[in-house]
């Protein structure tokens, strides 16, 4: 038995209750109270285009003034109103038209408060030129990519790019982006702001890279779209909203970096793996809200469409001919999947993959997993001789995964005293109630 | 844009190379200033004397506080440096990292506070 399915932080973050309609943002919604189902699909079909018009005036606009917080600040109030006003009289039929108008008057108005300061007066000129320029010229041109790789630039503090591009593409606010991070919004909001200072003060340019640098820097790009999915995963019993939210919104970037570059191979591997792991979301839960492992998964209960998408998309990535970590990731998925649906063993297959992505990255985690679909392979005894050698990384003192797949070695191979600790350390490391109860019955199973 | 590349480096380490090893690197740092002012981008740049030779001023009470050494006492100071005009950051990055300096140091890339606007 191999405990958990996968090789990432999505793993032990097995998410419960199937949540289709991402829950209200700003408090005006709150107040109208959504009763019905009507309301609360006009209110997630506004919010949707909401914030795809948000992020692509954001983007706009800071393009031209490279003051990312001040585009903001004159779409905020444009958008908050949106959010209230577009659920209940529906949608306008040019989305940005209407936010720029509201955001127009914003300006206008700071414009007027703030006369005297020269320097902010300047900046709000060039934004309000940047204004007109959008209402004259209906179709804006997209920027919300160039955006993107201004916030996963490498001088750019690592730990902010995810963070940062959920806030200026999608305009979440910082205190959820915060409780999704877990962090204090106040510290949150300073790391987003001294972000957006070190843009406009460094001369961080607006725009896609060159063929030559793209590859390295999509990197950065998407691995800050997976950060915030793996970071909406770590509340496996989906009670966070902000954070299971996290991972609709992580898949929605997704979604846009794939269709604004179809032929970035890795672009289209990490959205199959992401849409991977969400298609099992519901099956990880069963009714009475225990955690159900992969290999005792209902195939049934798994949304076929979104694997079915996901398998398109890593074939059409396959034929470029260039394989990449999403990619490896994503056919790892394909492969779990293919497993438990028809009951054919392929570990051969899923080793040869954890190779090649430990070769590319090789960090800890992917060899845990590689160890477990090398006991399925070789047996117990061989995997924890692999697992051995990256026992000495300190990382992995605190990774539950770790302890875990050493405790499930370790029965296997009859040292149950050895198991038992194990399982000790993985149960106390766990935050989650029922991926606790789980490991404490498999613990318990032990003196059998 | 301006940029000032703040070059880094252990104090003690040039004098622990060899002759040979030494006019290397001032062959290297001659041709990179070269390169930079063959771009047109080369604003001004300097070598310094170790901190050795420096001396720390401040006012206390009105009068000045001077004493003798560097501002921060570290193994890594700051031995020279490059101002260089272009756009954008990622400009000034490539070329921080052409800089003999960062092969044997840490290149800091600072941009200059534009007083025009």
């Amino acid at each position: 038995m191999s405990f958990g399915d996968g090789h990432s932080r999505s793993d032990k973050a097995e998410t419960g209750d199937e949540q289709l309609l991402t829950p209200p943002t700003g408090e005006g919604q709150t107040r109208q109270g959504a009763s019905s189902a009507a309301s609360i699909a006009a209110r997630a079909a506004a919010e949707a285009v909401a914030r795809r018009s948000y992020g692509k005036l954001v983007a706009f606009l800071a393009a031209r003034t490279r003051d990312v917080a001040a585009a903001e600040d004159a779409l905020s109030e444009a958008f908050a109103a949106a959010l209230t006003d577009w659920p209940v009289k529906g949608c306008p039929a040019n989305p940005e038209a209407w936010l720029l108008t509201v955001a127009r008057r914003k300006t206008i108005d700071m414009h007027r408060g703030r006369r005297r300061d020269e320097i902010a007066s300047e900046e709000l000129r060039i934004l309000a030129l940047g204004l007109e320029a959008v209402a004259l010229n209906p179709g804006i041109p997209d920027q919300r990519l160039a955006l993107m790789f201004v916030c996963a630039h490498p001088a750019i503090e690592a730990s902010v790019r995810a963070p940062l591009i959920l806030q200026t593409v999608l305009g979440l606010d910082a205190k959820k982006i915060a409780s999704a991070f877990l962090m204090s919004p106040a510290a949150m909001g300073k790391r987003l702001v001294r972000a957006k200072d070190k843009i406009r003060q460094a001369g961080i340019s607006f725009s896609v890279p060159e063929r030559e640098e793209l590859a390295g820097r999509l990197d950065t790009v998407l691995d800050a779209i997976y950060a915030a999915f793996a970071e909406g995963w770590t509340d496996p019993g989906g009670t966070d909203a902000a954070r299971r939210d996290l991972t609709e919104e992580a898949m929605f970037l997704a979604r846009l970096v794939a269709q604004l570059l179809p032929k970035e191979p890795e672009a289209l591997g990490l959205l199959a793996l992401i849409l991977h792991a969400e298609a099992r979301r519901g099956a990880r839960r069963n009714d009475r809200g225990d955690y159900v492992p992969l290999a005792e998964q209902d195939p049934a209960r798994w949304d076929a469409a979104m694997i079915d998408e996901a398998e398109a998309l890593l074939q059409r990535a396959s034929g470029m001919n260039s394989i990449g970590r999403y990619q490896l990731e994503g056919a790892l998925q394909s492969a779990h999947v293919d497993r438990c649906r028809t009951g054919q063993a392929n570990w051969a297959e899923v080793v040869q993959l954890y190779d090649a992505l430990f070769a590319l990255a090789g960090s800890p985690v992917v060899a845990i997993n590689r160890a477990l679909a090398i006991a399925e392979l070789h047996g117990a005894g061989a995997a924890l001789v692999v697992m051995q050698e990256v026992a000495a990384d300190k990382r992995l003192a605190e990774y539950q995964p770790y302890w875990a797949a050493r405790a499930v070695l370790l029965a296997k191979t009859g040292a149950l005293g050895e198991a038992r600790e194990a399982y000790e350390i993985a149960i106390g490391l766990e935050r989650d109630a029922p991926v606790r109860r789980f490991l404490q019955e498999r613990q318990a199973a032990l003196k059998g | 844009m301006q940029y000032l590349l703040m070059l880094y480096s252990e104090e003690g380490g040039w004098n622990q190379l060899t002759k040979d090893q030494q006019d290397q690197g001032m062959a290297a740092y001659r041709a990179y200033t070269e390169a930079l002012q063959k771009a047109g981008v080369l604003k001004g740049s300097n070598r310094l004397q170790p901190t050795s030779a420096a001396t720390t001023v401040r006012l206390a009470n009105g009068k000045p506080h001077v004493l003798d050494g560097p501002y921060v006492e570290s193994k890594e100071q700051i031995g020279g440096y490059y101002l260089i005009e272009m756009w954008p950051l990622d400009a000034a990055i490539s070329w921080a990292a052409r800089c003999p300096g960062a092969g044997h140091g840490t290149v800091e890339v600072r941009p200059v506070w534009n007083m025009a606007t």
